[in-house]
């Protein structure tokens, strides 16, 4: 080929090399740029969805807003908890805007269609808002890490405590998707191997508004423990309805196993205390968590939920790990991140499993009574901590393909 | 249709015959113009979010060939959608040997069976009733995939690979599936066009006016209705298809209701009776969606799109695109 005569050819080449260049070792196109998606006028708005947001925008700002000289700029989206949404949302970002972190991510049917798409398209994101465990077992992706929780913990804690406390026969009220069914496998295999019993269960659609004939049958069950296996706005409908038919009165107890700090708020402690509950991380917990929950208070106006305060916190190791590579590029960032141990305000003895599951220290709570609390946000006591090698699903018993057995 | 009845153009006098053709050349131009355009769209505009109006806009033009040309309202038609796309999906993600367009044909295919099963139930029924049954057969459809261990419930059917076509083009990339995209919507619409246009279009309209002269004239008016039904939830159940295989996944979304409602909204705001009113309406409403979801108004898309829809109801009863042919009659006749 006679190169003088094909400039234009030449000119591509050039270009297409150097930009291939460029992208092996510095930040693309000169930005780094984070997608939040999540529910931001649903069921689990409150837990995640605008709070959430401005949990992110304080770890930009607190970081500097730029990584090694390139700004760092954030968009989100709205997913009204849908897949479809959710997923084509992902998927507009990667071709449209070249995102290089989708954070939020709460409903857990919305993310497992959505790190499909980032793991098609070499993409990253990490899930702080989702609850199941499957993320990061049979639905696990080399493009995603989840942070804050998972069912596992959430059985292994609650469930556990409350059949070591006597409740040995259970009634299991289930959202019926993705969360649920994970929920409800990871409580049935607690309560089994620890001497308990299910007696029956019934999945409600999500979200669902009107719990009574759930609640009914709940009754007729004849169980001592109604385990409600949904969140959000489903577990405040749901625990309001038993209130209303008298659930508690007539002997049963209610257990909440996904209960987040603006649900007892919400409830109230008159409704709530007592209530046991597993949690990734509460704002009353130490020096350290105090301290940016209440910078948080000022800014937003309410006390962050464990999800909003693991959206700050995920951000920053995010960020930390692109300043140390240098790179925004998926795969570089996301070996970076897991080689650094994870110790801030929200998580102990953290670290990043090969299966994208962030370990750190759990925590089992109980709902004060009103006699006990001191302000409108004094709601939980710690009772105890599940370590962090302890709480979640092991790799051993682990699905997950990136698992080497 | 107050036109004169076709007849062979020389019987004519010339200078109608000369209009006609003036008319034709016109008319020629137009939809060149719009081919066209539709080819070099994905060079400017996001080719994916083009695939989604094209899914919509063929969706709603069956939709409007029951409405529009038989007068037949179904509440329904989200079953056909669901239908086409999930039995695609699952074909194709659960043998990655198939290739896309028989995955699509057998999702249509599908949906055709399904549709002469709601059209036989239902058909004998009409205005409010046919909307009813037509909705209650639907929803049974829907608690069917909600169930289902297939279609993965509220968490949807992923992992649909968009794969080669014919086993030979890939359609991976945004562009050519687009083109295919395109190719499949024009099928469809021309289908539709030449059953609007054929004798059968034109018994279907005269029952549409007055059914029970088109009975008196020996017309098996229930027949009639029966083949439109099923071409229109045949078409649906293709645009399904064709939407599964664009965003490789099926869920929940097009089986609900609320699917049903949306493709009522984008036929009469479009225009409905227009061949090109679905077609701008679902432009205008997947638009709408698009640009609101991701502006601080995010939260707001279904009061706006309800506000557009009481204005256009109120303002301009025939649609979007039967207000322009109206404006163009006056002023080019």
């Amino acid at each position: 080929m006679n190169l003088h005569k094909k400039p234009l050819t030449v000119a591509v080449a050039l270009v297409s090399l150097a930009v291939m260049a460029s992208a092996q070792a510095e930040i693309s196109d000169g930005e780094v740029r984070i997608g939040y998606l999540a529910d931001m006028s649903g069921t689990y708005r409150d837990l995640g969805g605008p709070g959430g947001l401005a949990a992110l925008e304080m770890a930009v700002a607190d970081f500097g807003g730029s990584v090694n000289g390139a700004p760092i700029v954030v968009f989100s989206a709205d997913d009204r908890n849908s897949a479809d949404v959710g997923a084509n949302t992902v998927r507009e970002w990667i071709d449209q805007r070249n995102v290089d972190l989708v954070a939020g991510l709460v409903a857990s049917s919305v993310v497992i269609a959505a790190t499909r798409v980032l793991e098609e398209n070499g993409g990253l994101g990490i899930v702080s808002g989702a609850a199941a465990s499957s993320i990061t077992n049979e639905h696990c992706t080399p493009n995603h890490i989840h942070w804050v929780y998972d069912t596992y913990p959430l059985a292994n804690g609650t469930a556990k405590a409350i059949v070591e406390q006597g409740g040995d026969s259970w009634f299991l009220l289930t959202a019926d998707y993705a969360f649920g069914h994970a929920l409800e496998a990871d409580v049935t295999k607690v309560v089994e191997e620890n001497g308990g019993e299910i007696v029956g269960s019934v999945r409600h659609p999500f979200p669902t508004s009107d719990f009574s004939s759930y609640i009914l049958q709940a009754q007729g069950s004849g169980a001592s423990i109604v385990g409600l296996a949904n969140a959000g706005a489903d577990t405040v409908n749901a625990i309001t309805a038993a209130s209303q038919f008298g659930l508690t009165q007539s002997g049963q107890q209610l257990a909440g196993l996904l209960v987040f700090l603006n649900d007892v708020h919400a409830m109230g402690l008159d409704d709530t205390q007592g209530l046991l509950l597993t949690t990734g991380w509460y704002w009353d917990m130490d020096e350290a968590s105090r301290e940016w929950a209440q910078r948080y208070f000022d800014e937003v106006g309410r006390m962050p939920t464990m999800v909003q305060a693991g959206i700050y916190s995920s951000t920053m190791h995010y960020l930390q790990a692109v300043e140390a590579a240098d790179t925004d590029d998926p795969a570089t960032v996301r070996a970076t991140m897991a080689e650094a141990p994870i110790e801030d305000f929200f998580a102990r003895n953290g670290r990043i499993r090969e299966d994208g599951r962030m370990v750190h220290d759990m925590y089992l709570a109980q709902v004060k009574t009103p006699e006990a609390s001191t302000g409108e946000w004094d709601l939980y006591e710690i009772l105890s901590t599940i370590p962090a090698e302890e709480a979640y699903r092991p790799l051993t018993e682990s699905q997950c393909k990136l698992v080497n057995r | 249709m107050s036109q004169p009845i076709d007849t062979a153009a020389g019987a004519l006098p010339s200078a109608v015959a000369a209009r006609r053709r003036r008319e034709r050349l016109r008319h020629g131009a137009f939809y060149l113009a719009l081919l066209a355009l539709g080819l070099v769209a994905p060079l400017f505009v996001y080719p994916v979010f083009l695939m989604k109006i094209l899914c919509f806009a063929l969706f709603a033009c069956a939709f409007n060939l029951l409405l529009g040309y038989v007068g037949l309202l179904s509440f329904g038609h989200a079953a056909f959608l669901a239908t086409g796309g999930y039995v695609t999906g699952y074909l194709l993600a659960s043998h990655p040997g198939l290739t896309p367009e028989l995955g699509i044909l057998a999702g249509t295919l599908a949906a055709t069976v399904l549709g002469a099963l709601f059209g036989v139930l239902s058909i004998r029924r009409q205005g409010i009733y046919f909307a009813m049954v037509t909705l209650a057969l639907a929803q049974l459809v829907f608690f069917g995939y909600l169930q289902a261990p297939f279609t993965g419930g509220e968490d949807g059917l992923h992992g649909v690979a968009r794969g080669e076509l014919f086993g030979v083009i890939s359609l991976r990339g945004n562009l050519s599936m687009y083109y295919f995209v395109f190719g499949v919507f024009l099928l469809g619409f021309l289908l539709i066009w030449r059953t609007v246009h054929s004798p059968f279009g034109q018994v279907l309209k005269a029952i549409r006016e007055n059914e029970p002269r088109a009975v008196s004239l020996g017309y098996n008016a229930d027949a009639y209705k029966l083949v439109a039904f099923v071409i229109s939830a045949a078409l649906a159940g293709l645009a399904g298809a064709t939407k599964t295989l664009v965003f490789q996944l099926a869920s929940l979304t097009d089986a609900h209701w609320h699917m049903s409602g949306e493709v009522i909204l984008m036929t009469l705001l479009g225009g409905v009776g227009t061949l090109f009113g679905p077609l701008v309406g679902a432009s205008l409403v997947v638009s709408l969606q698009h640009m609101l979801a991701q502006s601080p108004l995010g939260n707001w898309v279904d009061v706006v799109l309800g506000a557009i829809f009481v204005l256009c109801v109120l303002s301009f009863r025939s649609g979007i695109v039967g207000e322009a042919v109206k404006l163009y009659r006056k002023n080019f006749k």
